[in-house]
């Protein structure tokens, strides 16, 4: 069933269009994340399904009712805000209530819900504390209690985790995970950040500049992406783009005079051809002294991640990650030899769209 | 920057000490001249050390200037203009912040310059608008023509007429309007984050309950210093209740009435009795301010929250 479908949406600020026309069906009960640099429209696409901006054109429908002229209380929405937004004068049982206050329900019953929903994100303890007295996550779980607390019919998040540390936010991304299992409520979750978009989207979409560049599973996305800018967005570290063309042997050249074979992308390999040649830098191999089809380069410097590093290196003239799990020294100035997976993307150098190498 | 040495410490004490002295000696002259007899304030020099007749002074000061009765009308006036200001300023405040209309900033404007037009600028329009608070509607009429149509109509002719000489209303209501209250009001509602605006809007409150359940909570501290303000002010207004009362037994306020207590040009000269009466005018927005001045700091002062 589809639980909230966005048709040809836009949004213009004065003379400025922020989002034009966006299209998307949310599924019942999908973990959709709206992922996107800053300033892409994430917010102001999630902020006009909540009712909190004005639909220029197109029409938002939840649940097979269109939204557009109605109030945001009228929608069935809950949002989590960035800034938690609790009403700093009352206490957790008040922040949590109110909703319901407001909604004209009996003081027992209120009670009763505002005390199970607190009991499932442990906050049974504070109930009696104000915002003020709250740490970071705790004013966070509050923030989510009080979306919870009305059983919306679909959750909105907007950056609800980036104020606080990266060990709470991995926590917190637990339990927002946990409870959309829990209460398998469509849930619209906007984030810049990734790893958090990845881990946990049944969906991800992927905006730029107010479009939509791609929607798809996370893993999907990240091993096919439609687009450079997808391409360069997703992953991190970023993928390694070069840019050249086909010689007439098909040896993809670039930079000052790099060749690189490439099996694969039959069809396209046209002598002449420009493309963009996307290679992510864990398909980047290092090999040991140069072989047959290896590329030479030479180590910039060592990214010391713990577990495994990057080697930054310079080959012919472009700039090249490669992710390496070796444990021997490399200093800059170095020669090394790369080799390369064949899980190579490819994008046109004009409009950036995918070259497909092998096609679906 | 924060410089810690005995001899700034001293400076600072004294200047502290003398803006008290400065202060506290009208104080001090009002008080020992009211616990004088009628000799001992005669004499000069000036007596500085107080006597023991207080509180027959204080009572031929209650009893002459009928302090009872005017004290309650002044304490009727005051409250109710401190509670039309707040209220007045807080919801323009709420309108000109909280919501999106074209005229927006002109209202705004328009409220901020009537801080350049104190009661006394306008003492006379303000004055004829008293007399008949609906003569601009009678003006209009009669602008408009519709008057003398209904007159050769209906034969009846239109005299609106609502007379606020005399009452508590003239007293209060011309007062009310507040650009100060307004502006503080609105610094306070600019420093409310947008976000819980858009919280409440998704709890499913309307304007009016975020202002009254959220916004009016918010705003206590501010509410107190404003009301500590006004109060005070309306309790010294002396020209508008001097212009709109002539009957005084019944509407005067205690401000007027100190008047009263002033020895006549050729009577007797007790100022100890007046001196008296003065204390007793000064008394309640003294403890008004005493009473209220912790929330009035804070309410000044205080951003955060």
């Amino acid at each position: 069933m589809t639980a909230i479908s966005i048709r040809n949406v836009k949004k213009r600020y004065g003379k400025a269009d922020i989002i034009h026309g966006v299209d998307l069906e949310i599924q019942a009960g999908e973990f959709i994340v709206i992922l996107g640099p800053s300033g892409c429209g994430k917010s102001t696409l999630l902020r006009m399904i909540a009712g909190l901006e004005e639909i220029t054109a197109g029409e938002i429908a939840i649940e097979d009712r269109v939204v557009n002229q109605l109030e945001p209380r009228e929608r069935g929405c809950a949002m989590v805000f960035q800034n938690y937004a609790l009403y700093p004068h009352m206490t957790v049982a008040g922040n949590i209530g109110y909703a319901l206050k407001v909604a004209g329900m009996a003081k027992p019953q209120r009670e009763e819900r505002v005390l199970k929903v607190a009991q499932s994100v442990g906050l049974e303890a504070l109930l009696a504390r104000r915002p003020g007295e709250l740490s970071g996550g705790q004013r966070q779980r509050v923030a989510m209690a009080r979306a919870m607390v009305r059983e919306p019919k679909v959750f909105l998040f907007d950056e609800p985790f980036s104020n606080l540390d990266a060990k709470l936010r991995v926590a917190m991304r637990g339990e927002v995970r946990r409870l959309h299992r829990q209460l398998g409520v469509t849930s619209i979750f906007v984030t810049h950040d990734q790893t958090e978009a990845m881990t946990l989207a049944d969906r991800l979409v992927i905006m730029n500049g107010g479009h939509v560049e791609q929607v798809g599973k996370p893993a999907e996305i990240y091993n096919r992406p439609v687009s450079r800018f997808v391409a360069d967005f997703i992953g991190s570290p970023a993928m390694n783009l070069l840019e050249g063309e086909f010689d007439a042997e098909g040896h993809f050249v670039h930079g000052q005079g790099g060749r690189i074979a490439v099996s694969s992308l039959n069809g396209h390999r046209v002598p002449g051809r420009k493309i963009v040649l996307g290679i992510r830098p864990e398909a980047v191999k290092r090999t040991i002294g140069p072989q047959i089809g290896t590329i030479p380069g030479i180590v910039d410097y060592v990214e010391e991640l713990g577990g495994s590093r990057l080697i930054h290196a310079e080959v012919n003239g472009n700039r090249l990650v490669a992710l390496d799990t070796d444990t021997e020294e490399l200093s800059s100035g170095t020669p090394v030899h790369f080799t390369f997976d064949d899980a190579l993307h490819a994008f046109s150098i004009e409009d950036g769209k995918r070259i497909d190498i092998h096609p679906a | 920057m924060i410089e810690r040495s005995s001899f700034f410490d001293f400076v600072t004490y004294a200047v502290m000490a003398l803006g008290l002295v400065i202060i506290i000696t009208p104080f001090w002259i009002v008080l020992v001249a009211a616990s004088l007899s009628l000799p001992e304030v005669a004499r000069v020099p000036l007596t500085l050390w107080p006597s023991s007749h207080l509180m027959e002074n204080l009572s031929a000061a209650w009893s002459r200037a009928d302090l009872g009765p005017k004290l309650l009308n002044t304490l009727v006036v005051a409250g109710g203009v401190t509670i039309g200001k707040i209220t007045i300023a807080a919801l323009s405040a709420f309108s000109i912040v909280f919501f999106n209309y074209r005229a927006r900033m002109l209202c705004f404007w328009l409220i901020f310059l009537t801080l350049m037009l104190p009661l006394e600028v306008r003492i006379v329009p303000t004055y004829s608008i008293a007399a008949n608070a609906l003569l601009p509607f009678q003006a209009l009429l009669d602008a408009t023509g519709i008057t003398s149509l209904v007159e050769t109509i209906a034969g009846i002719r239109i005299e609106l007429n609502w007379n606020l000489l005399n009452s508590y209303t003239g007293l209060i209501l011309p007062l009310i309007a507040t650009a100060t209250g307004t502006f503080l009001y609105r610094q306070f509602f600019m420093t409310i984050p947008d976000e819980l605006v858009e919280a409440s809007k998704m709890d499913g409150s309307g304007p009016m309950r975020f202002f009254f359940e959220v916004l009016i909570p918010l705003s206590r501290t501010n509410m107190l210093a404003l009301a500590t303000i006004m109060f005070v002010s309306s309790w010294n207004q002396y020209l508008w209740p001097l212009l709109v009362t002539t009957d005084r037994p019944n509407y005067g306020t205690v401000v007027m009435e100190l008047k009263a207590l002033i020895p006549a040009q050729n009577g007797t000269p007790d100022w100890n009795v007046t001196m008296a009466g003065a204390l007793l005018v000064m008394l309640p927005p003294l403890l008004v301010v005493a009473f209220m001045q912790r929330w009035f700091v804070r309410g000044l002062i205080t951003k955060d929250k």
